[in-house]
């Protein structure tokens, strides 16, 4: 009986061999691989790893109060509250780690304040905010505002204790210079009972009329006919008074 | 056995399999959808436009934290300066970090209401750059955060190319996909993103999504909430509070 292999050509049994060593081969490659490179949830388990292992570069505020528990205390007292350390300060992981050589900056000079505190249009209106041109040019901020704790450098005046916002409004509007006693007559109850006692408004167009006027004598600001300006409407229901739209003609 | 008793069979079969795998199962979905204690968190970001002041402290803090390239148009995170116009034209401009501050565009008298809005990968849970990637380099981690692996990546910009909301740029010296990971080396440790780290404001919070007591939570509550692109079906997790109607 001769073996079944001896009636199959040479050339099939040369072939034969290759492809059974290509097919080991492929087999040992394939097991001697590593696993990250053949199971997708490894390779994103490495991937998530070198990820997560990344050097972290702002140490975050709770980090901060470890030792500074001085300014902890001032700042949570002040507008400041809610700004971390590293918003002004900076990057300061590395701080953390050698506390004595590597001390982040602390920015004092009037440009940095008004990054946040420059008038822009399109910040939220009541957010404080100073025209860097007008407000008490050339000097630091910090020399009339303490920055952990950036209260107005005087007390505050009357009105604005409370009506912080509408302070701010007219700030920056053209009716910046004027006093609220200059429209509102407030009674001296209203500080005692700021709800039943209430300050003026002004009633009538003529009111406005004194400054904005034909008639006015008062130089500056825009004139308009009162007669004809604005039909039956009160100003006040066109310009909102704490900040004039109305002011570039 | 005829048709009847073979059938009686099977059912009564199934019934006593499914019973038990039912039960089993149940559990697993709960703790999925729970996220919370001791779950894994699924995570999201909050941002208020009412409080953003367009400081770019944000966009600052990320380049340091992430290594990002200095030149303007490298971006994990940017905000963005919206202006109606009073001919309700709209004048959308990126404004440049605090250090490269771009100047205004329009005159302030032909505004009719302006206002930031920042932005960044909105991290959607049912992202489009990871169903284009043909070499799976991104993908999406079990809390929530889509990645790029970047040994993986190929640098062809095909994510780049299907993100709805432009958040992912080529790197320029690696020439991998790059883009916003919330943070992960620092959400990992229990750190903020570094961007909601240096907010002054509080315009920015983080969170997890399913977390009843939180930042984000209390956010979503307080706000009416949306998310960019809603109609493209992409699940964003990034939250609007006080969208306008103009941001696309």
């Amino acid at each position: 009986m001769t073996s079944p292999l001896g009636k199959l050509p040479d050339a099939v049994i040369r072939l034969a061999v290759v492809v059974v060593i290509l097919v080991a081969g492929v087999f040992a490659a394939l097991s001697a691989l590593p696993p990250e490179l053949k199971r997708s949830d490894l390779q994103r388990a490495a991937a998530v790893e070198v990820v997560s292992s990344l050097d972290v570069k702002y140490a975050g505020a709770t980090a901060c109060f470890d030792c500074h528990d001085d300014q902890y205390t001032e700042r949570n007292q002040g507008y400041h509250r809610n700004v971390s350390c590293e918003t002004c300060h900076g990057p300061a992981k590395e701080h953390t780690l050698n506390p004595a050589d590597i001390k982040p900056p602390a920015p004092r000079d009037r440009q940095f304040c008004p990054t946040c505190h420059a008038y822009n249009a399109s910040r939220p209106r009541g957010f404080p905010q100073i025209n860097p041109v007008t407000h008490n040019p050339l000097k630091a901020c910090i020399v009339c505002h303490r920055p952990h704790d950036p209260k107005p450098p005087t007390v505050p005046s009357e009105c604005t204790a409370c009506h912080g916002e509408i302070e701010r409004t007219k700030a920056v509007s053209p009716h910046a210079l004027l006093e609220c006693t200059t429209c509102h007559v407030t009674p001296e109850q209203h500080r005692v009972t700021p709800r039943t006692v209430r300050p003026s408004k002004p009633v009538a167009r003529e009111f406005c009329g004194q400054c904005h006027g034909t008639a006015s004598k008062v130089p500056g600001p825009p004139k308009i006919d009162l007669a004809t300006h604005g039909e039956k409407y009160l100003c006040w229901q066109c310009h909102y008074s704490h900040m004039p739209e109305v002011h570039y003609e | 056995m005829n048709r009847r008793l073979f059938l009686r069979r099977l059912g009564s079969l199934l019934l006593s399999l499914g019973g038990p795998l039912a039960l089993l199962r149940r559990p697993a979905a709960a703790s999925v959808e729970g996220g919370k204690g001791g779950g894994t968190p699924f995570y999201g970001m909050g941002v208020d436009i009412d409080k953003c002041i367009g400081c770019a402290k944000c966009m600052d803090a990320c380049k340091i934290e992430n290594d990002v390239p200095p030149e303007p148009f490298f971006f994990r995170t940017w905000v963005e300066r919206y202006i109606v116009q009073r001919d309700s034209n709209v004048t959308v401009t990126s404004i440049g970090t605090a250090t490269n501050p771009s100047t205004d565009v329009v005159a302030e008298k032909e505004i009719l209401r302006s206002f930031f809005v920042p932005k960044l990968c909105n991290q959607c849970a049912n992202p489009p750059c990871v169903q284009v990637c043909p070499v799976g380099a991104t993908f999406q981690t079990e809390d929530g955060v889509v990645l790029v692996d970047d040994k993986r990546c190929i640098g062809c910009c095909y994510c780049i190319q299907a993100c709805p909301y432009g958040a992912r740029y080529l790197h320029p010296e690696r020439k991998t996909a790059d883009k916003c990971t919330f943070c992960y080396h620092r959400i990992s440790k229990g750190l903020l993103p570094a961007c909601v780290e240096v907010c002054p404001t509080q315009a920015r919070v983080f969170g997890d999504v399913n977390s009843l007591v939180s930042p984000l939570a209390r956010l979503k509550r307080m706000n009416k909430i949306h998310v960019l692109k809603a109609h493209l079906n992409t699940e964003p997790k990034v939250y609007y509070a006080n969208l306008d109607g103009e941001v696309k």
